[in-house]
C-alpha cells in the first residue's frame, strides 16, 4: 500500500438528534487523486469540514502523515497542510485584488509579513509560483476581469502556494465548462506528480473518469464502497453511492391515460441530445439521474423558470410555453421545488398559511382570507398526508423535516393540477414521511400526469409508473417499473452504455443487500 | 442531511412555570409597560390624566404614525424606505407651491400631493425590482433627490402668501380655508372641539392598513414575500408587483403626512419635517416588540408611535427639558428591540 497523507479512523459527527457521520474510516494517499461520491445529505461536506477545521469530530482520530490531527481551525488545518478550495469559487479569491495580491494573500497575512508592501518582490514571488503551477497569467491583472475558470484556477494555486499535504477540492468543476474543466485537471496531473495528495468531490462522470486514481462512495454517513483496482468499476461506485436496497413498496403499474404533457426535441442546453418524452394522466413519471444531469432545469422549464435552447413542448394537445410560474399554474403545471428551506417554507408562517400560499384566492372572497375556509382545506390535507402535528395553526418550524415536506407537497396537492411536478419531494426526509408522501402522491394520480424528479434510485422505484434516466442533459433510457433491469439503469445514470455501449452488468453485482 | 426519525406523536411541549411568564412577557410586556407608562404619568404629572393632554398625544404622533404605517408595508415585504421624510416635506412643499403660487384648490393640491408620493413610491420600487438596487440604496438616493428637489422651485426659500418669487411678482394665492381644515379643525369628542383631523386620519389609516396587512391574501402574500422572497415567487405570487405596492403605499402614506403637516402649518415652511423619518422609522422597529409580533405590523406601529408620544408628553410635563426627547427615543427603541429579538428568537429557537 502506497503511503498515506491522510488517514481518519471512525470518524462520527452528530448535530443534535442528527447523526452525519456514523464511522468513516478513510485514507487519502500521496499522489493520488481519490474521488468522493455521495448523493445530497451523505455527509460529504461534513466530512471535509472536519477535516478543514470547520468543525470538529465527536468520536474518532485524523491522521497526517502518521501525527495526529484534530484541527480546531481553518487556520490550524491549513497550517498543518490540509487545504481546501470550496466549490464557491469566490470563497477563494478576492476580485478586486490584482492576481499577485491573491496569490501570496496568506504570505500578507503571515505574521512575518513587514507593514509595507514590497510591490517588485510580490510580483517575481506570485509570478514563480504562477509558473510552477504551469498558470499563464499576467500577475497584475484584476482578478474581476478574469473569467470563471482562471478564478478558479487562482483559488487553487492560492491554496498551493502553502505547499500542502493533502488538497481538499469541493466540486471544482460545477461551474466550468468542458474546455475550462480540461486546464484544471492538467493543472491536478501536475500536483499529482508532485505527490500531493489529492480528495476531489464530484458528481459529474465524465470528470471522474479523467482523474480518478480511487473512489470513494458515501452514503447515509459511512463508506458504502472503496474502489481502486484498475479499471476503476464507476458503475459500482454509483450503486454504493446511490444504494440499490430495493424497498418493500411494490408498485401496481397504471394504465396510461391520454397524454397531457408532449416534448419534442427539447434541448436543456447547447450540448445536450434534444429530448422526446410524453407524460400521461394515471401516470408517475420518475425522472432520475446524477446532480447536474438536467433534472432541475427540465423542471424549472415545465415550470417556467426558464427556457429550453429549442424544441417545443405540449400540453393536453396545445403550445405550452410558461413565461413565469403564474402561467405555469395558470396552466394547470404545480411544482413542488426542491430545497425545501430556502425555495418552499415560510419560516414566519404555521401550517395552515404555508399550505395555502400559491392559492390564497380561493380562500378569500372579495381578497378577504376565510380562516374557515383554510383550515378546511388544511385538515384534509393534513390526513391525507398523515402530517404529525398538534393543530393547523402549528408554527411549520415546530415540525419535523419530514412533516415540513409533507406540508410543502400538500401545498401542491390540494387543488387539481394538469401536470404536477416534485422536484426532490423526498429530500430529507425519513422513512416514514416518504411512504406517506408516496402513497398519497399515487393515490391521487388518477385526474393529473405526474413527474417525480429524484437522484435516489430506491425512490424513483417506490414512487413511478416510468422511470427516465437524464445523463449530461441528454435523456439516456426509459423503463416501465415491472423487472426492471437494475443493472441497465445504474449504467445509464452512471453515462456507463453511452461510453461502452451496452451496459456489461451481471445482475449478481447490483442485487439488494 | 435532515433526517429525522420521528416516528411517534410528538410530546407535548413540557409547560413549565418560567417558560409560561418569559412568553406572557414577550407577548404583553410592551403594552404592560406602556399601561404602567399612563399609571404613572397620571399620579406623578398632574394635569397628564384627562381628554385634552390624551388628544395632545394623539396629534403629537399623528403624523409621524402615518409614515410609520407607510414604512410598516415595506418592512413587510423585507425592504426599507428611507425616503419617506423627504416624500413628506416635498408634499408639504408641493400643496403650498400648488395653493400659493399656482393658485390652485386644496382638491388640486391634496391630489398633486398623492399623485406625487404615488409616483415616487413607484420609482423606488422599479429601482429596486428592476434595476436591482438594494433598498436603502434607492430610497437613500431619492431622500436626497427629494430634499434638493423641492427647493429648486422657490431657490430654498419658504412658501408663504405674499412672498417674493424668483421671477420678481409677489405669489398672491392663499392656503384655502378648507385645506387648513385638515390640519386645524377638531371634532367634538366627550369635550367642545377635541379629536384634530389629523388624528382621526390617523386612525383610520391604521385601521386600513391593519386590516389590509393582517385579514387580506395580499397582505398575506406580502408577509410571504417578506420571510422567504423565492419561496413565495415559486408559490405562483408576482412577487415585484407587490413590493412596488409597498413602496407606492408607503408613498402615499408620506404624502398624506406631508399635507396635514402643511394644513397645520399653513405655509410650506422648508424646516419643518427634519425629523419624521427617524421618529416613524422608530415607531414602526418598536411595533416589533408589540404582542411579541417580532415582525412589522400594523397594530405594533401604531402602539409604538403613542408610546414614544405618551413618554415625551409625560417627560415634559414633569418638566424634562426638551434636548433629552431624542435621547428618551433612542432608549426605547434600543429596550424595544432588544424585547424583540433577545426573547422572541428564544421563543423560535425550537425550530429548525
Amino acid at each position: 500500500m502506497e503511503y498515506a497523507a491522510c488517514r481518519v479512523v471512525g470518524i462520527e459527527k452528530a448535530f443534535g438528534p442528527n447523526r452525519v457521520l456514523r464511522g468513516i474510516d478513510l485514507t487519502i494517499p500521496a499522489g493520488k487523486i481519490t474521488i468522493l461520491m455521495g448523493a445530497n445529505g451523505a455527509g460529504k461536506s461534513t466530512l471535509v469540514k472536519i477535516l478543514c477545521g470547520v468543525h470538529t469530530h465527536d468520536a474518532g482520530r485524523m491522521e497526517l502523515q502518521g501525527e495526529a490531527f484534530a484541527p480546531a481551525s481553518p487556520s490550524q488545518a491549513i497550517d498543518a497542510g490540509v487545504v481546501t478550495v470550496h466549490q464557491s469559487i469566490n470563497d477563494g479569491i478576492i476580485p478586486d485584488l490584482d492576481v499577485a495580491s491573491n496569490l501570496m494573500l496568506d504570505q500578507l497575512n503571515g505574521s512575518d509579513a513587514g507593514f509595507f508592501i514590497n510591490r517588485r518582490k510580490l510580483h517575481s514571488e506570485a509570478r514563480r509560483i504562477a509558473s510552477a503551477m504551469g498558470l499563464e497569467i499576467d500577475v497584475r491583472t484584476q482578478v474581476a476581469d478574469l473569467g470563471v475558470a482562471e478564478r478558479q484556477l487562482i483559488a487553487i494555486a492560492r491554496a498551493m502556494a502553502k505547499e500542502p499535504k493533502v488538497l481538499i477540492l469541493d466540486e471544482p468543476t460545477s461551474s466550468l465548462s468542458a474546455t475550462e474543466a480540461e486546464r484544471l485537471f492538467k493543472l491536478l496531473d501536475h500536483l499529482r506528480a508532485t505527490g500531493v495528495a489529492i480528495l476531489y468531490i464530484s458528481h459529474r462522470m465524465s470528470d471522474i473518469r479523467r482523474i480518478a486514481d480511487r473512489i470513494i462512495s458515501m452514503r447515509d454517513g459511512q463508506i458504502s464502497g472503496t474502489f481502486e483496482n484498475q479499471p476503476l468499476d464507476y458503475e459500482g461506485a454509483v450503486t454504493a453511492m446511490l444504494g440499490h436496497a430495493l424497498t418493500a413498496v411494490d408498485i401496481d403499474v397504471a394504465d396510461q391515460g391520454d397524454v397531457v404533457l408532449e416534448m419534442k426535441d427539447v434541448r436543456l442546453s447547447e450540448a445536450g441530445a434534444p429530448i422526446n418524452l410524453r407524460v400521461h394522466r394515471n401516470e408517475v413519471l420518475a425522472i432520475t439521474g446524477l446532480l447536474g444531469s438536467g433534472k432541475t432545469k427540465l423542471a424549472s422549464i415545465l415550470f417556467g423558470l426558464e427556457t429550453p435552447v429549442s424544441g417545443e413542448i405540449w400540453l393536453n394537445g396545445k403550445p405550452f410555453k410558461p413565461g413565469s410560474p403564474q402561467d405555469a399554474i395558470a396552466a394547470g403545471v404545480f411544482m413542488s421545488p426542491k430545497d425545501r428551506a430556502s425555495n418552499g417554507v415560510i419560516a414566519d408562517f404555521d401550517i395552515t398559511q404555508n399550505l395555502t400560499l400559491p392559492f390564497t384566492a380561493r380562500h378569500a372572497p372579495f381578497s378577504f382570507l376565510s380562516r374557515n375556509s383554510e383550515r378546511r382545506k388544511t385538515v384534509s390535507m393534513i390526513e391525507q398526508l398523515g402530517v404529525v402535528c398538534q393543530t393547523p395553526a402549528d408554527d411549520i418550524g415546530t415540525l419535523s423535516g419530514g412533516n415540513q415536506q409533507k406540508v410543502m407537497v400538500g401545498r401542491w396537492m390540494a387543488e387539481e393540477s394538469e401536470l404536477l411536478l416534485l422536484d426532490e419531494p423526498f429530500q430529507g426526509v425519513d422513512i416514514r414521511a416518504r411512504r406517506d408522501i408516496g402513497r398519497s402522491i399515487r393515490k391521487t394520480a388518477g385526474s393529473r400526469a405526474t413527474i417525480v424528479f429524484a437522484a435516489e434510485l430506491d425512490e424513483a422505484f417506490e414512487i413511478a409508473d416510468r422511470i427516465a434516466v437524464l445523463y449530461e442533459q441528454s435523456l439516456v433510457g426509459e423503463h416501465r417499473n415491472e423487472d426492471v433491469d437494475l443493472g441497465a439503469i445504474l449504467a445509464q445514470v452512471s453515462g456507463q452504455s453511452a461510453h461502452d455501449g451496452a451496459p456489461q452488468t451481471s445482475p449478481a453485482e447490483v442485487s439488494a443487500p | 442531511m435532515t433526517t429525522d426519525t420521528q416516528t411517534s406523536q410528538p410530546v407535548p411541549p413540557q409547560i413549565d412555570r418560567s417558560q409560561t411568564l418569559v412568553n406572557l412577557g414577550i407577548r404583553y410586556g410592551f403594552l404592560c409597560l406602556l399601561l404602567g407608562l399612563i399609571l404613572f404619568f397620571s399620579v406623578a404629572a398632574p394635569g397628564f390624566a384627562g381628554p385634552r393632554s390624551a388628544a395632545f398625544i394623539f396629534q403629537s404622533v399623528a403624523i409621524t404614525g402615518i409614515l410609520a404605517l407607510g414604512v410598516t408595508c415595506t418592512l413587510v415585504v423585507g425592504g426599507f424606505d428611507l425616503s419617506i421624510g423627504s416624500v413628506a416635506t416635498s408634499a408639504l412643499m408641493l400643496s403650498a407651491y400648488m395653493m400659493v403660487v399656482l393658485e390652485q384648490s386644496a382638491f388640486v393640491a391634496v391630489l398633486a400631493c398623492l399623485v406625487m408620493g404615488a409616483f415616487v413610491g413607484l420609482i423606488n420600487g422599479l429601482l429596486i425590482v428592476k434595476m436591482r438596487v438594494p433598498d436603502l440604496l434607492a430610497t437613500l438616493g431619492m431622500m436626497f433627490l427629494l430634499i434638493g428637489l423641492q427647493r429648486i422651485p422657490t431657490e430654498g426659500r419658504s412658501i408663504s402668501t405674499g412672498m417674493t418669487l424668483p421671477g420678481g411678482e409677489t405669489a398672491e394665492g392663499t392656503f384655502s380655508a378648507a385645506f387648513l381644515w385638515l390640519g386645524r379643525h377638531r371634532f367634538d369628542f366627550i369635550l367642545e372641539d377635541l379629536i384634530p383631523v389629523p388624528v382621526v386620519v390617523f386612525l383610520v389609516v391604521g385601521v386600513l392598513v391593519w386590516v389590509f396587512l393582517e385579514l387580506t391574501r395580499h397582505g398575506r402574500l406580502m408577509y410571504a414575500i417578506g420571510s422567504n422572497e423565492r419561496a413565495t415567487a415559486l408559490a405562483g405570487t408576482n412577487v415585484n408587483r407587490y413590493k412596488i405596492t409597498a413602496y407606492m403605499i408607503s408613498g402615499v402614506m408620506a404624502s398624506i403626512g406631508g399635507i396635514l403637516l402643511a394644513a397645520r402649518l399653513g405655509r410650506g415652511d422648508i424646516a419643518s419635517g427634519n425629523n419624521l423619518l427617524l421618529d416613524s422609522v422608530a415607531a414602526a422597529l418598536i411595533g416589533f416588540a408589540v404582542l411579541g409580533a417580532a415582525k412589522p405590523n400594523a397594530f405594533g406601529t401604531a402602539i409604538g408611535a403613542l408610546f414614544v408620544g405618551v413618554l415625551l408628553q409625560g417627560l415634559t410635563m414633569m418638566n424634562a427639558p426638551y434636548y433629552t426627547q431624542d435621547f428618551v427615543k433612542g432608549a426605547v427603541l434600543v429596550v424595544a428591540l432588544m424585547f424583540t429579538f433577545a426573547l422572541s428568537t428564544r421563543k423560535r429557537g425550537g425550530g429548525h
